[in-house]
């Protein structure tokens, strides 16, 4: 069954941790929980593909998670407190990760933080209406190509 | 009669703590946000409350996946620091206060709050952090902490009117408890902040400002913040900020701001923190129980004092510019 549209979809580069995600993501997130035990870093660490299989995980889970495309596993249900710990299995800082996530290296996403962080100014709707009101119509009315509005909400982001 | 004097807020930024445990506080980066907090220690340090209520949520630490409560209070003796990946943060064991906490969890059911007593629990740096910010870094905590877990990870939290009167059936609660306690609330979290997906990074001053401004002047219209708003303009993350208006419900309508301090970033987020006192209550940091309850005759008629009130929190304007300054 395909994603039902929410309201806050609309909002670029942002997945929502909602219950569809949660259901969908369940096995992500526990495999993530598994990683608070030492003994379970290192078996995962020794073999990723196969510690990965005691978990109810989808082909297209298991690839990002091994490899650590984390937009994607938030995409397909992970919670991103969950996957933080994906990162600090392997030795990444939070900010590493942040940055992973925009597409932006780690220093130059520092920088940005330190400038004051990313601007609300540009990135309150996909939809492009930069206002506060008035969003959701346009939302609504915008169901077209996923691939698309996703490409263009990257490119924002990465401002 | 137990009864509450003040709330503060504070975010609970998992780095702040990693500065502290590491030693790193003396760091520019670090000290211009740890130096806003050297008020709040003296303050702290002053009011000396007898209970903490600690509002914060649980970072996948506690609860995992399998089990998400809502609401869920802390009835237990004692809480050790979790686990979070690197070893348990060097923090004292948070001790509770199994009386009056499972004295609050009856009457807010009775209210119709349906929350979790939880009576073994870790907990993480969202209600330790906010805890070194105020307390600093003593051997033991100087008072029982009882720690309230608010989800606000699986969407949807609560609803900002929904922490709001909870906060108001928590002060009931807590002014129907016999001992003489006085009670400080925590609200934690925020302030804007995205940390996940392509617009991590987002921080949102204007509306962390207009949310602190309203923390004293209109609480109301913060309660009516929808979460596609918070999500939207304070980030994914920001929504936790709905916590910080249970600690406002348990206050007085009128409070008066004594303390604020608002710093980009700290790591990813945007750091706030506030410290509000029930009015006519300003005794209470000065000289311990030096201020008569009146909270019966002020049940009974709400409004009488309101043009004092005014008064007050004019003069208390202009003393906090000043602070602010």
């Amino acid at each position: 069954m395909p994603r039902a549209q929410k309201d806050y979809d609309d909002i670029p580069g942002t997945f929502v941790f909602d219950a569809e995600r949660s259901r969908q993501g369940y096995g992500i997130n526990m495999f993530c929980m598994s990683l608070m035990k030492d003994a379970n870093r290192k078996a995962f660490k020794a073999n990723e593909a196969e510690y990965l299989k005691q978990f109810k995980l989808t082909p297209e889970q298991a690839e990002a998670i091994l490899k650590r495309d984390y937009n994607r596993m938030l995409e397909l249900g992970g919670n991103i407190y969950f996957t933080a710990k994906l990162g600090a299995t392997d030795g990444h800082s939070f900010q590493h990760l942040a940055a992973n996530m925009t597409g932006a290296t780690q220093e130059d996403y520092a920088k940005m933080m330190l400038g004051g962080g990313r601007s609300i100014e540009g990135n309150r709707s996909k939809s492009g209406a930069d206002k506060r009101p008035a969003v959701k119509a346009k939302a609504k009315a915008k169901t077209t190509s996923k691939a698309k509005s996703k490409s263009k909400t990257r490119s924002k982001a990465r401002k | 009669m137990a009864r509450i004097i003040a709330g503060i807020c504070s975010s609970h930024v998992p780095a702040i703590g990693a500065a502290i445990d590491n030693k790193r506080t003396e760091e520019p980066y670090w000290k211009r946000v740890f130096s806003g907090f050297e008020k709040s220690k003296e303050w702290m340090a002053k009011t000396k409350p007898d209970v903490v209520i600690g509002v914060y949520n649980d970072h996948a630490s506690a609860f995992s996946v399998e089990i998400v409560p809502t609401f869920a209070l802390g009835c237990a003796a004692e809480f050790p620091p979790a686990d979070e990946g690197w070893g348990p943060r060097p923090v004292p064991t948070v001790k509770g206060h199994p009386e009056l906490a499972s004295h609050i969890a009856q009457s807010v059911i009775l209210d119709e709050f349906d929350l979790t007593v939880i009576n073994k629990m870790e907990v993480d740096h969202g209600l330790t952090v906010p805890m070194n910010l105020m307390f600093g870094s003593p051997s033991e905590w100087p008072c029982p902490v009882i720690p309230l877990a608010v989800n606000v990870v699986l969407y949807p939290p609560p609803t900002g009117n929904r922490c709001f009167n909870l906060g108001r059936a928590i002060r009931k609660a807590v002014e129907s408890y016999p001992e003489d306690l006085r009670v400080v609330v925590f609200g934690t979290g925020g302030m804007s902040h995205q940390i996940s997906g392509p617009r991590a990074g987002l921080i949102n001053s204007k509306f962390d400002k207009a949310f602190l401004d309203n923390l004293s002047k209109d609480p109301k219209k913060l309660a009516r913040i929808p979460h596609l708003e918070y999500m939207r303009e304070a980030g994914a993350e920001g929504i936790e900020m709905v916590m910080w208006l249970i600690m406002r419900g348990a206050l007085d309508d009128k409070v008066e701001e004594v303390y604020r301090f608002y710093t980009v970033p700290a790591s990813n987020t945007a750091v706030g923190h506030i410290i509000l006192e029930n009015r006519g209550r300003a005794g209470a940091s000065k000289s311990k129980r030096a201020a008569p309850r009146k909270t019966a005759a002020r049940k009974a008629a709400p409004r009488k004092a309101k043009s004092a009130g005014r008064r007050r929190v004019a003069a208390a304007r202009s003393k906090q510019d000043v602070r602010r300054g």
